[in-house]
């Protein structure tokens, strides 16, 4: 071919190297999600949710938190694979670039909005209280 | 239909040609409820984040808009949010499960396994009622705790 057709342009390149990267990262993830937010799942049934108090301690455990920034991290990680598939499956057309850009923001930054929303409350100063450092 | 013409190429018919099955279901519905949960579960769960650094009083805001405003005089904005937030919730519920049990049907296809028409129906089939069930044993569960 060679006349700048899609196929023109890769016909003789080979794979990319990287197809199967997509749908590991995809089943890897979703293992980490059956497990963190199974976990997150379970501890809402369990928390008294209207209290504050008692949800701050909840997440303020320095294992709760750990677990809650793993659990962002797999979640979005795992929801930008598949909102990517969706986009490239139903946005055609320029838009496809800006809704995949937009996708990115959306992932990247709901990600870094909620560990650092993790590690402030984690990491918060105890106000008060009998036998504070 | 399409393949009975002279001449033509073999086109793969179009959706509405396919009897609706349980696999292709579970199938739409997979993607349906992770998208339901990448979009408004994720924004969710970062609001209700958000309220719980942002201390005592922000939290209890939270709670009145999505769930329950205690004052005795509830705004029609709060009427409607505390009813629309328990719909999500509910929506998010079994879209967890849905999301969780058609994706362990797929961490078993991916093994080779369950491709056989009667097996891939049977399992297509429990997944979306352990779905319903599973939403449905969690809220009453819920309910029990909250009367």
């Amino acid at each position: 071919m060679g006349d700048g057709s899609h196929l023109g342009k890769v016909r003789g390149l080979g794979s990319s190297g990287h197809g199967s990267q997509h749908w590991l990262q995809q089943r890897l993830t979703a293992l980490g999600n059956i497990l963190l937010v199974g976990f997150l799942f379970v501890s809402l049934i369990r928390l008294p949710l209207g209290d504050h108090a008692a949800v701050l301690r909840w997440a303020s455990n320095p294992m709760v938190a750990l677990a809650l920034i793993l659990m962002v991290v797999s979640v979005f990680w795992h929801l930008r694979l598949g909102l990517t598939v969706l986009i490239e499956d139903y946005v055609h057309g320029p838009i496809r670039l800006l809704a995949l850009v937009l996708l990115n923001f959306y992932a990247i930054g709901g990600a870094a909005y909620g560990i650092f929303t993790i590690a402030r409350i984690a990491l918060a100063p105890v106000v008060a209280g009998p036998g504070g450092m | 239909m399409a393949g009975n013409e002279p001449n033509t190429r073999p086109r793969a018919p179009h959706l509405q040609v396919y009897k609706w099955g349980p696999a292709m279901a579970v199938s739409i519905l997979h993607r349906a409820s992770g998208d339901g949960l990448a979009i408004v579960g994720a924004c969710l769960f970062l609001w209700w984040l958000g309220a719980i650094a942002a201390g005592p009083d922000a939290y209890a805001a939270f709670v009145a808009c999505i769930w329950h405003d205690p004052s005795p005089e509830i705004s029609l904005f709060h009427q409607i949010t505390n009813i629309l937030g328990k719909v999500v919730l509910i929506g998010l519920t079994w879209a967890f499960f849905q999301h969780l049990f058609s994706g362990l049907r797929h961490l078993v296809l991916d093994t080779g396994a369950g491709y056989e028409l009667k097996t891939n129906k049977l399992w297509s089939t429990v997944v979306i009622a352990a779905g319903v069930f599973a939403t449905a044993a969690t809220w009453l569960y819920i309910m029990a705790g909250a009367l």
